[in-house]
């Protein structure tokens, strides 16, 4: 493909399957073997299940506040598919999909929305960042790591995450600026879920796409159906050679939709109608990936089953294993804050632990 | 040989240095490359190691210091500048949500050895936004480091020590001061220890407590009740945060008496901070109410205003005076 055929100002859409699964683009369909067809297929399933069951769970009161990526799965997935572990990843906080394909342990993940520091403890070889809050902060860290790249003279890239709702803020287009400016090699992926909470994208800006915000800080900028795994792949791909070649950034604006609400704490119905959300549901992007395996007979209801089976299982006994554990450690609050804790905090330390040596808080 | 030279060439001269030693150490920010900053302090580096370890940026704070954070998690050691204290406010939501935290919920798997640096502070007849001091603002804050020296011989020492800390530097230059005297300092690198605090001047009346630009205003205060047989001990604190308090706890307790002096306003302030600690630590050894001199709770006026505004030595030696008489 070629990002410079997609002028996001005509409001022309790249698309390689459509929501039957029928390719449409065959010429830019990735060489993908089955294997890793089904490795996709099987970490789209991952990332669903997992999200109903933390849903579920947090429903018993056995998990916190979480936010589901329910619709998301083929942008997060085919986007991070286009990296080597050399690359690094920094995500806002709905990107399940891309932490499981960049390496994170599912034990990771539980932990952190259990409300464990330790869940932002990456392996040593796991390039992705801590989950970012504060909306589109984190895009500014991508650029650095991709201009400490320029610096180092690395061959990696760094792919960040925004959502709709992000472009709005400063930090959105200082990111994109500084990223054009010094030509780092920072991918930037708009995930448009149509909602940020509860204003929808119209409200967020009077442009006609977010992706022709590109133009503005010299750089491509390309709209993509954001639940058709194999345009995200291909088009984040192309971006990340570009950027691997020296020739900078580019903005992706992924068109997908959030099925599930923003948080658990949020009630979707109050802002949209049902019958918005069931035609989404009928562009589901694991659903028309299936399709496509099946037609292409790569995937068996044997093989589906089966790893159904084991996924379920997987996030079962992931999700024991951390329930079982105690709080966190009263030291772990303190010690991380300097590489050697000043006596400020050594003595508020002491003090708490004095006072818990008398009993319970 | 002689190297007698005032605070901004030591700021220069900790930045070479650094950068000579080590090549991951980078400068930037607004005007920092080709013109060596609005105040000089970057002068030459440009020229020196070139455009890819000093440059100019486009002009957005947060950006600057929130790419600064991916480049220190990406294997450097950014050293940026913030043009005046008052215009870091729209880096605060980096500094304040990632800048101070990252290490702490990465689990030390991420770490910043990064310096903000900013010239800050009143008395330069400044158009507005150029004067205040926010130096409470950060250290409000867990995981940052605020220091500010008070001499060219501090500013380099402590500006190295920033820059080779493992952890985030907040370094806050007080610009009245930049050019107002030289120092005979060493060619050669030094560090000064971040997190402690210096005896300027022994004495057993009363403790001075201070910091910054206020430093030598404090030491002019301190000549003028000297006629009156009053002999007061000056501390710079050095580091805002974290605070070295056994330096100043032991002095009140050694002369029952303590005196804030700062430019910031009064209320909410490092002076408070300092009280609260008097109160905890020294409480018996009092002999008077420990007090803050400071700038108003108001908002820093411009030039014709601002000789008010700033605690001048005359006010500071008549406090000194009521403290010690109490």
């Amino acid at each position: 493909m070629k990002l410079e055929d997609y002028n996001p100002l005509e409001d022309k859409i790249y698309r390689i399957m459509d929501k039957q699964g029928e390719i449409l683009k065959p010429e830019d369909l990735p060489e993908f073997n089955n294997e890793q067809l089904l490795y996709l297929y099987r970490t789209m399933l991952l990332s669903r299940t997992m999200d109903e069951k933390q849903l579920s769970y947090q429903r018993q009161g056995r998990m916190l506040t979480y936010a589901p990526n329910i619709g998301q799965e083929a942008t997060q997935i085919g986007s991070a598919y286009a990296l080597e572990k050399k690359d690094w990843l920094v995500p806002a906080f709905r990107e399940l999909g891309a932490w499981l394909v960049h390496g994170v342990p599912l034990k990771n993940i539980f932990l952190y929305w259990y409300g464990n520091e330790w869940g932002s403890y990456m392996p040593e070889d796991v390039r992705v960042l801590p989950i970012s809050v504060p909306i589109a902060s984190q895009l500014q860290h991508a650029t650095g790591i991709g201009l400490a790249n320029n610096i180092n003279k690395e061959n990696n890239v760094a792919l960040t995450y925004v959502g709709d709702g992000g472009t709005s803020e400063g930090d959105f287009h200082e990111a994109l600026n500084f990223a054009g400016v010094f030509k780092t090699p920072t991918i930037f992926v708009i995930q448009n879920n149509q909602y940020a909470i509860s204003v929808p994208r119209k409200n967020q800006t009077a442009s006609k796409t977010l992706a022709q915000k590109a133009i503005a800080y010299g750089m491509p900028g390309i709209q993509i159906d954001g639940n058709d795994i194999f345009a995200v792949y291909s088009a984040t791909k192309e971006a990340v050679d570009r950027a691997r070649r020296g020739e900078g950034p580019t903005l992706i604006e992924a068109i997908t939709y959030r099925l599930a609400a923003h948080t658990t704490s949020d009630d979707p119905t109050k802002y949209r109608e049902d019958a918005e959300v069931e035609e989404w549901k009928i562009k589901d992007p694991i659903l028309r990936f299936k399709k496509y395996l099946e037609d292409q007979g790569i995937l068996t209801q044997e093989w589906d089953e089966k790893v159904k089976d084991e996924i379920e299982k997987e996030i079962t006994s992931t999700f024991e294993e951390i329930e079982g554990q105690s709080d966190t450690e009263i030291e772990d609050i303190f010690k991380y804050h300097y590489e050697t804790m000043p006596p400020l905090l050594e003595e508020q330390l002491n003090e708490y632990k004095n006072f818990l040596r008398e009993g319970e808080v | 040989m002689a190297n007698k030279i005032n605070m901004v060439q030591a700021v220069n001269q900790a930045l070479m240095n650094e950068m000579e030693l080590d090549k991951s150490v980078i400068v930037f920010g607004e005007d920092t490359g080709l013109e060596g900053g609005v105040f000089r302090a970057t002068v030459d580096l440009q020229q020196k190691f070139g455009v890819e370890r000093s440059f100019d940026t486009p002009l957005a704070e947060s950006a600057i210091v929130g790419t600064g954070v991916g480049m220190a998690i990406n294997g450097l050691k950014p050293v940026v500048e913030m043009q005046f204290m008052g215009f870091s406010y729209p880096a605060f939501n980096q500094i304040i949500s990632h800048v101070s935290r990252m290490r702490n919920r990465s689990r030390g798997r991420f770490n910043l050895p990064m310096v903000i640096r900013a010239p800050y502070g009143g008395g330069i007849r400044a158009l507005e936004h150029h004067s205040e001091s926010t130096e409470a603002l950060y250290a409000h804050i867990p995981g940052l480091k605020v220091v500010i020296p008070s001499t060219p011989y501090d500013a380099k020492g402590l500006l190295i020590a920033a820059i080779r800390d493992p952890d985030p530097v907040i370094f806050l230059e007080p610009k009245r001061i930049y050019r107002a005297f030289k120092q005979e300092i060493p060619e050669e690198d030094y560090v000064l220890p971040i997190g402690k605090a210096k005896i300027v001047q022994e004495g057993e009346d009363i403790t001075i407590i201070t910091w910054g630009a206020m430093v030598r205003d404090v030491q002019k205060a301190v000549e003028m009740v000297k006629e009156k047989d009053i002999h007061p001990e000056i501390i710079d604190l050095r580091t805002i945060s974290p605070m070295d308090r056994d330096t100043f706890v032991e002095s009140v307790k050694k002369t029952g008496r303590a005196l804030i002096v700062q430019e910031a306003p009064k209320s909410f302030s490092v002076g408070s901070e300092i009280i609260s600690v008097l109160n905890e630590k020294a409480f018996l050894h009092l002999e008077a109410p420990p007090t803050r001199l400071a700038g108003f709770d108001t908002i820093f006026p411009l030039p014709r205003g601002e000789q008010h505004y700033m605690p001048s030595p005359k006010r500071i030696a008549k406090t000194i005076e009521e403290i010690v008489n109490y």
